[in-house]
């Protein structure tokens, strides 16, 4: 393991943990509104795919994605003022939490109606294919989704017409208070995939290196034109689906029984016991982290609202009742 | 007599009609010179490529511009309208052919959620330039699943743009249109308008995409109308003027926006006005136009707004039930008289 890989995985979950923490307490302070779909518990599953994508590849998440963006390098700061619902936010303050946009980073969008990633992402793919580029498409989606029409559609077109898409699960084993068992009739989502003759496996979605090694070798699948790739990150939410969910659906026993796999401290644990990181490197990064969000933070307060409400409905102003001048 | 045309060798005959053209041969055209004029352009949808399109729009492209260009795709109509703004995002322009816009219905997440709303909550940083072509209305005894008209729930999304062609020429002149903006296009095409014929030529200068059209002037009514309606609005003009009443007849060409301002100046002379609709009455279509042109022409108006539209039932099978469901010219032409009854104000 190159030691700043190691350095890397561990300030970028460090960071995604920290971040999602500032940003609950922003809402409770009532600078965020709306829904937040927070991601302690889920770090190794962007972390780790994110990091072994290349910067051509596109990004197509759901709406728990701050930390997707985050890691894709999306500055924190428009990324915390897109929360505050700021101008200075990526989204320009009109897409809100659920919905980072980043152009300039291939980050093709946060959705936030369940199974929407899956036609974007195959849509994205096919002009990829159709151009001969060498990109390919992360597609990310929770275990509640692959009982979405999309997903089964999707698979069979991306395996139809061998569309260079990785879609990878981040199986938190709950649609918000339905657990796994309850919601799916197979509960490795990675199964599904053979329905499409799409290849598939599933990795401990807390282990950021399995995840990454993971990532990797999918996308090399997928380069070298074998077709789409199915990954499913087994992992957990440490908290409520979103800010308004209270978690009584999981007894606490579970809950701390996953928290003991807490995929920042056992990555943490190794790092420090295979010498790829000292103890003043995490007493760094934590700091770094800490000082950053608290920038973040105080710019996102600092940028002015949006103003223009009808902004970007079209490529330009259009007057319903103008017809011709329309 | 009816002149016959003889071989041109020697002179060109005098006062050549236009070519005529049916209206699924100039959606044909427009597709075949889109496809050659930009290599971003795709076709997707159903039985578009080797089968030709159900309505032929596409006959013939898949052997001239090949599967990745002319793609035949699963019966998966959310998934594949997805697929078409996604490709548009990073520069694709997608024409997503949707069989009937019965369908559509599958689809609207795509349609709604995505194609009119990306634009807005990316703050501008992505356009979605798709077109999303679908044929809808009453036809020939399809019954409830296959005849509906979708006017009502997509005039009611922002980010969408929808044309409703009455006439080959405007079908090629809007889907070309169409096809070259940024922003997602509707085409709402009739199922029952594909087989008729029109003047055409591809290269005359095009309107503007939403405006609208008088199609036959008048002194006495102005009635507008959309897609199929506007040929019975026509039939129904030639009636009443034989009955003293000359009605202006608009083909309105694009329900969002609305050329209101083509509509105020004929309301004004006339002082009189019937929206006709395929689109079922309750919520439909026709009351966004007659509340438009209500709180504009309020004092130019001797009657209040007529609409004539479609009945508030799912269309029945049978032939004769069928008929009766949507407005015919027998309907307008009684309900327009009508107008003439009211006491004025």
């Amino acid at each position: 393991m190159q030691r700043s890989l190691a350095k890397q995985f561990l300030a970028d979950m460090v960071l995604a943990r920290r971040f999602e923490e500032a940003a609950a307490e922003q809402y409770t302070l009532g600078k965020i509104g709306g829904f937040l779909h927070l991601y302690p518990g889920e770090e190794a599953v962007a972390v780790g795919s994110l990091r072994a994508a290349e910067p051509g590849d596109y990004v197509v998440t759901t709406y728990r994605e701050h930390v997707h963006a985050l890691v894709r390098g999306t500055p924190m700061q428009v990324v915390m003022a897109e929360l505050f619902g700021r101008r200075d936010g990526c989204s320009g303050g009109y897409g809100g939490s659920m919905h980072l946009f980043d152009r300039e980073r291939r980050f093709l969008g946060g959705y936030a109606i369940v199974g929407e990633t899956f036609p974007i992402a195959i849509g994205a793919a096919y002009w990829v294919a159709m151009t001969s580029s060498p990109d390919c498409v992360l597609c990310y989606f929770g275990d509640g989704a692959a009982n979405q029409g999309t997903f089964h559609e999707a698979l069979n077109m991306a395996a139809l017409w061998r569309l260079p898409v990785l879609f990878i699960c981040e199986n938190n084993h709950y649609q918000i208070g339905t657990e796994i068992h309850r919601h799916s009739a197979v509960v490795e989502v990675y199964k599904r995939a053979c329905a499409y003759e799409i290849e598939a496996r599933r990795v401990d979605g807390m282990d950021v290196l399995a995840v990454h090694h993971a990532t990797t070798e999918a996308l090399r699948h997928i380069r070298e034109g074998r077709g789409p790739y199915l990954l499913e990150c087994d992992t957990y939410r440490f908290r409520g689906h979103s800010m308004a969910d209270g978690g009584a659906y999981r007894s606490a026993t579970e809950v701390a029984e996953l928290r003991a796999r807490d995929p920042i401290e056992m990555f943490k644990s190794t790092a420090l016991a295979e010498a790829w990181v000292s103890a003043e490197d995490v007493a760094e990064i934590e700091a770094r982290a800490d000082a950053e969000i608290e920038a973040a933070v105080a710019f996102a307060d600092r940028s002015p609202p949006p103003k223009e409400l009808d902004r970007d409905v079209y490529t330009r102003s259009l007057d319903l009742y103008g017809g011709a001048t329309a | 007599m009816k002149r016959r045309r003889e071989g041109n060798a020697g002179s060109i005959a005098p006062a050549q009609p236009a070519p005529t053209l049916t209206l699924w041969q100039a959606l044909n055209i427009a597709h075949d010179r889109a496809l050659a004029a930009d290599d971003a352009v795709f076709v997707i949808g159903e039985d578009v490529g080797i089968f030709g399109g159900s309505y032929r729009a596409t006959q013939g492209l898949y052997a001239k511009f090949g599967e990745w260009r002319v793609r035949d795709a699963p019966i998966s109509e959310n998934t594949f309208t997805g697929l078409g703004v996604g490709a548009a995002l990073i520069g694709a322009r997608p024409i997503i052919e949707i069989m009937t816009v019965n369908f559509a219905l599958l689809a609207l997440d795509a349609i709604v959620n995505l194609a009119a709303k990306i634009r807005y909550m990316s703050g501008g940083q992505f356009s979605v330039p798709v077109v999303i072509r679908m044929p809808g209305g009453v036809a020939k005894q399809l019954a409830a699943q296959h005849s509906q008209r979708l006017e009502h729930t997509l005039m009611n999304v922002p980010g969408l743009r929808i044309a409703v062609p009455a006439t080959p020429q405007d079908a090629y002149w809007q889907l070309t249109q169409a096809i070259a903006l940024d922003d997602p296009v509707v085409v709402l095409e009739h199922e029952l308008l594909y087989g008729e014929e029109g003047p055409f030529d591809p290269d005359g200068p095009p309107p503007p995409l939403h405006a609208a059209a008088v199609r036959r002037t008048g002194r006495d009514v102005t009635l507008v109308a959309w897609s199929r309606m506007v040929k019975i609005a026509l039939d129904a003009a030639t009636t009443l003027s034989a009955q003293g009443i000359d009605a202006e007849v608009i083909d309105l060409r694009s329900l969002r926006p609305i050329d209101v301002p083509v509509l105020q100046a004929s309301v004004a002379k006339t002082h009189r006005v019937a929206v006709i609709a395929e689109d079922c009455l309750f919520g439909g279509a026709a009351a966004e136009i007659a509340a438009a042109l209500g709180e504009r022409c309020f004092f130019d108006l001797d009657a209040p707004v007529a609409r004539i539209a479609g009945a508030d039932v799912p269309t029945p099978y049978n032939a004769a039930l069928e008929a009766s469901s949507i407005p015919t010219v027998e309907v307008v032409v009684e309900s327009v008289a009508g107008l003439f009854s009211a006491p004025s104000r």
